[in-house]
């Protein structure tokens, strides 16, 4: 009798000696905390950090079976991110709420779209010099489309093992694009360039093609990079039900509850794969540094296509608009903005830098399905 | 890799922008019709 109750009474406590175990899970609670605390107090994406930051701290807990084969976080990530179902979900429901009519306004600023990914294949090459192996790499890169569910859907694809630390990187520095990008936009521009007055877009979209667009760049981007069809297709299809304007249960539909349920699940998913031993690593620190890389050289690229564009144009545009060239929609062309008129109070950027912001949102697609498309021609990715 | 990739980037985009402008010329904004 007593033996019985000693013994249900050590089962109590086996998780508090497992603590002592085991230090990294410790840490990664109080991660899980740090996560909390971002999204909750200082509003950092609060809709995946909270998320993120409770599937952390229950996967850490000593004992705990969340992400064992009959664990609950294990069925809910087999069902959405094994399948890379999740992501392409989270696409439909961003596809439904982005207004691509600045970039059809102005179809040149698809260019910015384009520059501002060239981080992507710079931070590759920089992880391949680094020693990751090439699959590693290319989901290392991805953090440079600065766009959370593509980074997702490659890493998800291609380097499960790094799906925490990637997502993690990704959505942080997304957040933190008002602080990152301002300094290198001063650095990068003379007083005069940030000074430019754009003319004001004046030029109506029409609906036909407003519903043409996702139509042919479905079409010609699966016909060019096949490899990132699932991706363009999700956001395309989302554009086609909000523009069609036939299918309003639907669009809304998708970008509110089922992007609100895949968003909850996409979060716990991600924080529940950052279990302390596989976690804390070197590599994570050398993954979340690279993804500071990756986002600073998008936002290189994109304003030095900016000043390209001013020259090609006679100075007419303002290269402060090609930071917004990153798919970090629509917090980029919002920075732009600002800083513009801190430079010049007659500046209004915010209509072309939406043009470039939303090209960004394309742009990042493209850039992942270019990438996954050449690495297929290089035979690296089946 | 990097001409590959940033190529194929800046030329898909390139081409789309080209194909969108077209559109907008092929369908452009009607003025509203005013009622009689």
């Amino acid at each position: 009798m007593a033996d019985a109750i000693v013994n249900g009474l050590g089962g109590l406590t086996v998780g508090f000696q497992m603590i002592a175990v085991d230090w990294r899970n410790t840490i990664m609670i109080l991660v899980g905390f740090v996560l909390l605390y971002l999204g909750i107090k200082k509003d950092c994406e609060p809709l995946l950090l909270v998320p993120i930051g409770f599937g952390c701290i229950l996967v850490n807990i000593p004992l705990s079976d969340v992400m064992s084969q009959e664990g609950f976080i294990r069925a809910i990530y087999d069902a959405g991110i094994t399948t890379e179902l999740y992501p392409l979900l989270i696409f439909v429901g961003i596809g439904a709420m982005t207004d691509f009519g600045p970039v059809l306004a102005q179809p040149s600023t698809f260019l910015l779209g384009a520059a501002g990914q060239f981080g992507i294949f710079l931070t590759l090459l920089l992880a391949l010099a680094l020693g990751f192996p090439q699959l590693d790499a290319v989901a290392i890169g991805i953090i440079g489309a600065c766009d959370g569910p593509t980074a997702i859907y490659v890493t998800a694809k291609y380097a499960p093992h790094l799906l925490g630390a990637v997502s993690v990187a990704a959505y942080s520095y997304m957040s933190l694009v008002p602080i990152l990008q301002p300094p290198i936009m001063r650095l990068l521009t003379t007083k005069k360039e940030r000074m430019t007055v754009m003319k004001a877009v004046a030029k109506p979209v029409s609906k036909t093609t407003k519903m043409m667009f996702p139509l042919v760049i479905t079409i010609l981007g699966g016909i060019i990079a096949p490899k990132g069809l699932p991706l363009l297709g999700t956001i395309m299809l989302g554009n086609l039900m909000r523009e069609s304007g036939v299918v309003s249960r639907l669009t809304k539909a998708s970008e509110n509850e089922i992007a609100n349920v895949v968003t909850l699940f996409l979060g716990l998913c991600i924080g529940a794969t950052m279990v302390g031993s596989a976690f804390i690593k070197t590599q994570t620190l050398i993954i979340l540094a690279l993804g500071f890389v990756a986002i600073c050289l998008d936002t290189v690229c994109g304003v030095l296509m900016g000043k390209v564009m001013r020259v090609v144009t006679g100075g007419k545009v303002n290269p402060l608009i090609g930071a917004a060239g990153i798919s970090a929609f629509p917090m980029a062309a919002r920075v732009v903005q600002r800083e513009g008129a801190k430079w010049n109070k007659k500046s209004y950027l915010l209509m072309h830098a939406m043009g470039a912001n939303a090209g960004g949102q394309v742009g990042s697609v493209i850039a992942a399905a270019v990438m996954l498309s050449v690495l297929a021609g290089m035979g690296i990715i089946r | 890799m990097l001409i590959c990739g940033m190529g194929g980037t800046i030329l898909t985009l390139w081409i789309m922008s080209l194909v969108m402008g077209l559109l907008g010329k092929l369908f452009p904004e009607k003025p509203a019709k005013k009622e009689a």
